[in-house]
């Protein structure tokens, strides 16, 4: 009987759907861990670290412009030049780290990554400032109440959540187009599929590990943008990046769908079981929840939900 | 740089597409495997190299192709020359862009990859547009009827000989003027291997691809070569026209196998070869 009452309904959709919207940014992230691991066989530790660095770009030279251009102007000119930031991070990554070590065990890169952590981490302090910076990208941030029709009063929404939700889902939408039906994306599958092979048919390895990071640092600043909207540009910014572990381990390493399918169900998951189960556990099992799921799926199917590849030990 | 007088009389000694000279190959630094190897691939031409599993013959056309890098195994001494340029310091990229493609051993289809998708990553090297680059697809298709029914299908999921099709037709999608086929005959039923090197020979007859063949199939790559080298242990030990090399007593003996040094080599090549059959 309780179950149908409408008022409970209405707050449990509140709280799924909540869950859901935080749960598309955590897909982002895992999004660019997936990029690079299925290009390149590299866990990439760093992609935190490419997050907080995205964001502080972002928010530091849009804070200084915003004061001299009108705002979609600044706006624009710090997309561009976080861009740019990250290509050249990209670049350097390339050039100086993954070439250097082609053919060096699994483990040997993702120390490397590890390394690459701690510089991005440094530097992007270094440059940028350490501090909580404010990010307002433009995006409204009032609180709506939707589906006034079905429930009595409606559910309460952000619309600062409905707006990261739409623009999650453009990037996700654009990668899939780009990878689906593009000569660079095919050949980016291709070398995802067999190295030697593709290699074999003349497609360049290092051009393509170059492409895959540029594209995990654009999808770093998609997340660094609405993350940051939401909770300011710090460096927790990264603890909200080791949330996508959890969501990788799930949706398995190796798949794009997975990652996002993942994403969703840590973000309601761990909501509803904060809302439903918080009371009689004690609560806080927002923060520990996502691991607890991803140990389970170690332990019941290793590959994860979607991916074909057994994650070895790290 | 002058090339291509066409041959005079029968024994077709035309100008070389490919020329190895002397090369060493050396793995991991340490292993060295290929110990001055020589052969010449003639414009057009079709030539066989043989040998027992281990004798060298994928590490031979991975130094031609520049894809040794990835195996931790370099070309240490000796010259390898394509089209009458030096080619031993490409990329694999820039060699494939010059016409000479690895077909490599095992087939190695892009599995998530639909049959279609694998023929165009073969054409990723071409600067030339979107219109002739379906042209070229059609005329892979009209080669290989059984890929247009399966264009749809994901490679991962064909039989073995559709695969090595796929796997052909790919590198011919980059327009080449030579392939460097290893081991087409692996793990396919024998009338697939014959449709295979039938194939091979339309190839080589209609488009003037020229092949560099690395075959166990001493027997079935001797038929459809025009020349043959067999490799031992890193060494060319012998070499000749297909013809004579069919007729020859000693390489009768190389394919029935040594009664005295090799024979328990030769008992690892079938096992090898049974192996491989019932695997894959
Ligand atoms: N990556 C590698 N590192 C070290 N040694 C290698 C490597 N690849 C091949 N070898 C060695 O080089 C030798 C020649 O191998 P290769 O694969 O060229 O032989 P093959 O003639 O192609 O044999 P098969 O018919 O079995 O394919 C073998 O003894 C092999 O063990
Ligand atoms: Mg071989």
């Amino acid at each position: 009987m309780a179950v149908f009452d409408p008022v409970k309904v209405a707050f449990f959709v509140e709280v799924l759907v909540s869950g859901l919207l935080s749960g598309i940014l955590y897909a982002l992230v895992a999004l660019g861990f997936v990029l690079i691991f299925k290009a390149s066989g590299v866990f990439n530790f760093a992609q935190g670290a490419m997050v907080l660095v995205a964001g502080l770009a972002l928010v530091r030279t849009l804070n200084w412009l915003e004061a001299h251009l009108p705002f979609w102007l600044a706006l624009l000119l710090a997309l561009s030049f976080a861009g740019a930031l990250m290509t050249g991070i990209a670049w350097a990554v390339e050039r100086f780290v993954l070439r250097k070590l082609v053919n060096q065990t699994a483990l040997a890169l993702f120390m490397a990554t590890i390394g690459i952590t701690f510089v991005l981490e440094g530097l992007g302090q270094q440059i940028f400032g350490a501090q909580v910076y404010k990010l307002d990208i433009g995006l409204p941030r009032d609180n709506i109440f939707a589906l006034e029709s079905l429930f009595d009063g409606g559910i309460l929404l952000n619309t600062l959540d409905l707006w990261s939700a739409l623009l999650a889902a453009a990037i996700v939408g654009a990668l899939a187009f780009f990878f689906q039906w593009t000569r660079t994306g095919r050949a980016l599958r291709a070398v995802a599929d067999d190295h030697s092979a593709a290699q074999s048919v003349g497609i360049p390895l290092t051009r393509v590990w170059f492409i895959v990071w540029v594209v995990a640092g654009l999808v770093a600043i998609a997340a660094a943008a609405v993350w940051g909207s939401k909770v300011g540009v710090q460096f927790s910014l990264v603890y909200v990046a080791l949330k996508a572990l959890p969501v990788i381990i799930v949706g398995g390493l190796t798949s794009v769908p997975g990652a996002i399918l993942g994403g969703l169900l840590i973000g309601a998951g761990e909501k509803l079981a904060e809302v439903y189960l918080g009371p009689s556990l004690g609560g806080g099992i927002e923060h520990w929840f996502a691991y607890v799921v991803a140990l389970v799926v170690l332990l019941v199917r290793p590959q994860g939900l979607f991916g074909d590849r057994i994650i070895e030990r790290i | 740089m002058q090339r291509l007088e066409q041959g005079e009389g029968e024994s077709g000694r035309l100008s070389p597409i490919l020329t190895v000279n002397n090369i060493e190959v050396v793995y991991d630094h340490v292993a060295l495997v290929l110990k001055g190897v020589s052969l010449t691939v003639p414009e057009r031409g079709v030539v066989a190299l043989l040998g027992a599993n281990g004798a060298g013959k994928t590490t031979a056309l991975r130094a031609i192709s520049n894809l040794l890098k990835g195996e931790r195994g370099e070309v240490t001494k000796g010259s390898i020359t394509f089209a009458g340029e030096r080619v031993d310091r490409l990329t694999p990229n820039n060699l494939v862009r010059r016409g000479c493609i690895q077909v490599l051993e095992g087939r190695r289809c892009f599995g998530h990859l639909t049959i279609e998708e694998n023929l165009l990553t073969g054409a990723y090297t071409r600067p030339d547009g979107a219109a002739a680059i379906r042209r070229d697809l059609d005329h892979i298709y009209e080669t290989f009827p059984r890929l247009r029914q399966r264009r749809t299908s994901l490679a991962g999921y064909v039989s073995g000989g559709e695969q090595q099709m796929c796997a052909i037709g790919r590198a011919l999608m980059s327009k080449p003027r030579m392939i460097l086929l290893d081991e087409p005959s692996m793990g396919l039923a024998p009338q697939v291997v014959e449709e295979i090197f039938a194939i091979v020979r339309e190839l080589n007859l209609r488009e003037g691809v020229s092949f560099l063949l690395a075959e166990q199939n001493t027997r079935m790559a001797l038929k459809y070569a025009t020349y043959g080298y067999i490799l031992e242990t890193g060494r060319v030990v012998m070499d000749g026209p297909a013809e004579a090399m069919r007729e020859n007593d000693d390489v009768k003996e190389f394919y029935i196998g040594r009664a005295d040094a090799q024979g328990a080599n030769f008992r690892n090549v079938k096992t090898y070869r049974r192996r491989k059959r019932w695997l894959s």
